[in-house]
Formats: structure tokens, C-alpha cells, sequence
């Protein structure tokens, strides 16, 4: 099931999406979000919709991929409309079951609103799946850069991050090695009742954790000893170019957003 | 062989709340250009050794000078830039995401120029043999080649001395070869002074200088040759002889007419195979 969900995972390719800078791609899904909440219409709607599968057909990404592995999230945007169908009592009463009353509002609301979650949902999609970790990574660096001024570690979390995400697939295949060593001691992870299967966690957990620890301090001395004290004075070798595509992009949901001001009920 | 590029006098060092100095007046000079193989069992002080030498730890008593600069609080990051160290565990000294971004990772925390970083990070790659793995993953890499990049991002920052503590230890014999090979094709090639620490002694035979630890004390020091004739002696402080060595030995005490003992498997088959044919 793992295998399957798509948030936060990268689809290697060479769509203009993947191309495109990654600052330039935060800044419009930042964008994004705060631009959802200015439609109210169905015209409105259907413009947001509209954008959305012009970025989801502009990723390259086949949109088969892109519905198994929102299916798990599927569920939850049934489960908001069903919400509101339910739980919004105003407008014209549209139809009664027993003691189920459903009103039109409700209707319009379940709609528009699990159609919002919808759309949320693709285009932060579509920024892990068109940037690699790590560009997002150097995108937040930089746009965070200015906070600087005011103390905020923006070096010190951009190399956490990066640090993190180096060790996803070292600590990966660790646990996979003591899970199969614990296997060896007669430890069984896929039988057994829910309660049994949790306590199994624990002697995986803790040499996970004892080895994590280890790994820490040896990468820090690791890290002194090639000289590292700190963002001061430091370089960057990796670098991000700001292209055209950035800038037209930008300007394209600039205009957008611009259409669903005048549209807006 | 000339001038001494490091030289360590009367270090002593202990760690916080130990009883027992890990390192008793030690007092040693290590020459440019020379391999040097620091060997003992565990808990002999190789390491901390190692670690004073790139300023990760400071000596209680004594001083150490590399490359004529006295090792200070201040002078560490000068000295850092000249001694490069490579660590035991490939993964854990592995910071970048990519084989790039980790050889650049010393280059950027020395404040090294975007277009000079490039190029070195890809000219110490390719002397590591490692130029086609740029955008590589670490966990996609064996043992050996991680420790290549390791010394290639050693390398970029173009040191006169690169300590090897440990580097080969958790290698399987492939990994290990790779990696002595490479810095032994470097040492040549870039007039590199090397230290390598280690309990291995078929790594150590192949310096041009060893020093024995015990217990935080200089035990013995000399050639590899000298070292081995210690036999016993060697094993009592918990090393082993090198295979060609011990087996030379037996031969000879066999009466198989051998000049001397062979430090490498090499030498010894070719004096071998060639003892009969004296034509």
C-alpha cells in the first residue's frame, strides 16, 4: 500500500514542471492555495479546474498514476462531501430518507468544497512530483533566506532537511536488516494479534534508534574534520536558475487569478 | 624523503573522567611524501591519535605541528584544509544527497568559489575513478566506492596529508583493494603524505614506515621488514603477522632456502616459483 501513495514521492522526467525552478514552483503553489479560496461560483470553480489539469497535463505525468495513488486520499474527499451533504442545513430541503434531510446548500458546499480539497491536493502533488527533495530543499532555502534578519536558522533546517532526506534509504534498509535478524530470533511482524504486532515494533525501534544516535555523532565528527562551523562564509555549489518558463508560469496564474476576481459571485 | 611535515612532541592526551592516558608522550615526526601506518590493537590511542592530528581533539601536554603550523583553536581550520581524514564508516561520513554534492560539501564549508568548486569536484572525482557517478545516490554505491568519494571530497579541498583511520575495515577484500589502490596510485601521482591507521597488517605491510601502538605509547617504530621480525612479539600485543610473513617463516624453518621473509603474497610466489630455475 506504501508503494502505491504518491504524496511526497518524485517521477523522474523532463516535463517544463521538471524543469522549472523550484523557488518559482513553491512560490505558486503558495499562491495556489491562497487563490483557491477566492472562488465561490461554479464559473470560478470550474476555471480553478480548469488550471489544475492544464499543470497535471503539463507534468507529463500519466493521470492513471496520478488516480491510484490519490485513491487513499479519494476517500477523505468523499468523506468532507458526505459531511456537508449531511450537516449543512439551509436552502431548499431537495429530498428526505427517514430522518435524513439533505438541502440544497449542503449539496453546493459538499461540491465546491471536497472539489477545493481536490485540487489542493493535485497541485501539491504535483510539485513533489516534479522536484526532487532536495531542490525543494534549496528552493525553501532561499526564498527563506530574508528571515535571516530576524535569527531564524534558515541554514541550520535546510541542512537538517537535506541531511534527513540522505538517510531516509540508509535507515531503510538498516531496519530492514534488523527486522530480518529479529525474524531470525523467532520475532514475527506480519501474524499474530494487532497487540502482539505492536510490541514487536519495540525491538526494532530501539537498535534503530541506538544505531541512528551512533550515526550521528560519527557524521558530526565527520563533519568537523572536513571543516564544516556553521552557515557563516560558507558556498553553495548547488545552484538554482530562474528561467523564463519561471517567470511566464508565475505571470500565468498571476492572470488567473485576475479572471477569478472578475468572475466571483 | 625530507623535512618532517608533522611533528609531535611529547603529546599526551587523556579523555574526560578516564583514568588511563589514551596517549602517553608520544614523540614522532612523519616526513612529506612517505606512507605511514599507524598499527595497534584496539584502545592502543591509534585513533585519538588520529583525531589530534586534524585538531578534533587537543593534547593535554606536548605539541603538534602540521605543514610548520602549531595547532591551536585558531589555526584548526587551516590545518583541517592540509590534513584530510576518511573515517571507518562509509555511510556515516556520507553528508551530501549525491556523490556531488558531497565531494562539494568540504569545498563549500571552506568558502571555495561556485566555478572552482565544479572543477574540483570533478577532477578529484575522476581521480578516484569515480568521474561517471556524479548524480549518484549513496545508497546505490558499495562500501568502496563510498569511500572513494570520501577521499575524493578529501581531495577537492587539496590536501598534503590524508589520514586513513580505520578507512578499509568495514570493506569486504574488493572494497579494501579499491581503496588502497586508489591512494596508493594518488600518493605516487600527487606526492601526498599518508597516514593510515589500522589493524590490518597486510595494509600496513605495504607502507614505508610503521609505528606499533600499545596502551597510549609508542611501542616500536620502522620499516615494514624490521616490524615483522618482531613475529611473537606482535602477536602478544594483539595483532596478527601478515600471511606471506608467517608463511615465509615456516618455510624457512622447514629448510626451504628463502632469502628473507616476503611481505607480500606477490614476492613470495615469485621467489618461489622461480627457486628452482636458477639458470
Amino acid at each position: 500500500m506504501m508503494e502505491k501513495m504518491i504524496i511526497g514521492r518524485y517521477v523522474p522526467g523532463e516535463s517544463i514542471l521538471h524543469k522549472m525552478d523550484p523557488r518559482s514552483k513553491l512560490i505558486i503553489v503558495f499562491l495556489f492555495v491562497c487563490v483557491v479560496f477566492i472562488a465561490n461560483n461554479a464559473l470560478t470553480y470550474g476555471v480553478l479546474a480548469a488550471y489544475t489539469f492544464l499543470m497535471v497535463g503539463m507534468s507529463k505525468i500519466p493521470p492513471r498514476f496520478l488516480y491510484g495513488g490519490l485513491k487513499p486520499v479519494l476517500l477523505l474527499v468523499l468523506f468532507t462531501f458526505l459531511l456537508h451533504i449531511f450537516l449543512t442545513k439551509e436552502g431548499e430541503l431537495v429530498f428526505e430518507l427517514g430522518w435524513l434531510k439533505v438541502y440544497e446548500e449542503g449539496i453546493r458546499q459538499g461540491i465546491f468544497i471536497s472539489l477545493r480539497f481536490l485540487l489542493l491536493i493535485l497541485i501539491t502533488s504535483l510539485l513533489t512530483l516534479t522536484t526532487t527533495p532536495i531542490e525543494i530543499t534549496d528552493g525553501l532555502e532561499t526564498l527563506l533566506n530574508p528571515l535571516k534578519k530576524v535569527k531564524f536558522p534558515v541554514h541550520e533546517l535546510a541542512l537538517m532537511m537535506s541531511i534527513s532526506l540522505r538517510f531516509i534509504p540508509t535507515l531503510m534498509q538498516e531496519t530492514d536488516k534488523i527486522m530480518k535478524a529479529q525474524t531470525a530470533r523467532g520475532v514475527e511482524y506480519n501474524s499474530g494479534p494487532i497487540k502482539e504486532r505492536i510490541k514487536a515494533i519495540v525491538p526494532l525501534l530501539i537498535p534503530l534508534f541506538i544505531s541512528s544516535f551512533k550515526r550521528a555523532e560519527e557524521l558530526a565528527v565527520a563533519m568537523e574534520a572536513r571543516g564544516y562551523k556553521g552557515g557563516e562564509g560558507r558556498t553553495k555549489y548547488r545552484q538554482l536558475t530562474w528561467g523564463l518558463p519561471d517567470t511566464t508560469m508565475i505571470l500565468f496564474l498571476g492572470a488567473v487569478t485576475f479572471l477569478l476576481i472578475l468572475l466571483r459571485g | 624523503m625530507s623535512k618532517p611535515l608533522v611533528s609531535i612532541e611529547n603529546v599526551s592526551f587523556s579523555y574526560d573522567g578516564q583514568q588511563t592516558p589514551a596517549l602517553k608522550n608520544i614523540s614522532f615526526d612523519i616526513l612529506e611524501g612517505e606512507w605511514l601506518a599507524i598499527v595497534g590493537h584496539n584502545g592502543s590511542g591509534k585513533s585519538t591519535l588520529a583525531k589530534l592530528l586534524n585538531g578534533l581533539q587537543f593534547p593535554q601536554e606536548g605539541s603538534i605541528a602540521v605543514c610548520g603550523i602549531t595547532l591551536s583553536e585558531d589555526t584548526i581550520w587551516e590545518i583541517r584544509k592540509n590534513v584530510g581524514m576518511v573515517f571507518q564508516n562509509p555511510d556515516n561520513q556520507f553528508v551530501g544527497t549525491t556523490v556531488r554534492d558531497d565531494v562539494a560539501f568540504g569545498l563549500e564549508n571552506h568558502g571555495v568559489p561556485r566555478d572552482v568548486m565544479v572543477e574540483r569536484v570533478q577532477t578529484s572525482l575522476d581521480k578516484v575513478k569515480m568521474g561517471t557517478f556524479l548524480n549518484q545516490e549513496s545508497h546505490h554505491l558499495s562500501g568502496g566506492q563510498k569511500q572513494r568519494v570520501a577521499i575524493a571530497g578529501v581531495l577537492a579541498l587539496q590536501p598534503a596529508i590524508i589520514i586513513l583511520d580505520e578507512a578499509t575495515s568495514m570493506l569486504d577484500p574488493r572494497g579494501r583493494a579499491e581503496v588502497i589502490n586508489t591512494v596508493r596510485e594518488l600518493k605516487e601521482r600527487e606526492n601526498i603524505t599518508v597516514i593510515s591507521i589500522t589493524h590490518d597488517l597486510e595494509e600496513a605491510a605495504k607502507a614505508d614506515r610503521i609505528i606499533v601502538m600499545n596502551r597510549g605509547e609508542l611501542y616500536r617504530e620502522g620499516s615494514p621488514e624490521e616490524i615483522f621480525q618482531m613475529d611473537e612479539e606482535l602477536i602478544k600485543l594483539g595483532l596478527d603477522i601478515p600471511f606471506p610473513v608467517k608463511m615465509s617463516k615456516i618455510m624457512r624453518q622447514k629448510g626451504v632456502g628463502l632469502s628473507k621473509s616476503y611481505l607480500t603474497e606477490e614476492e613470495l610466489v615469485t621467489e618461489l616459483w622461480t627457486s628452482h630455475s636458477k639458470m
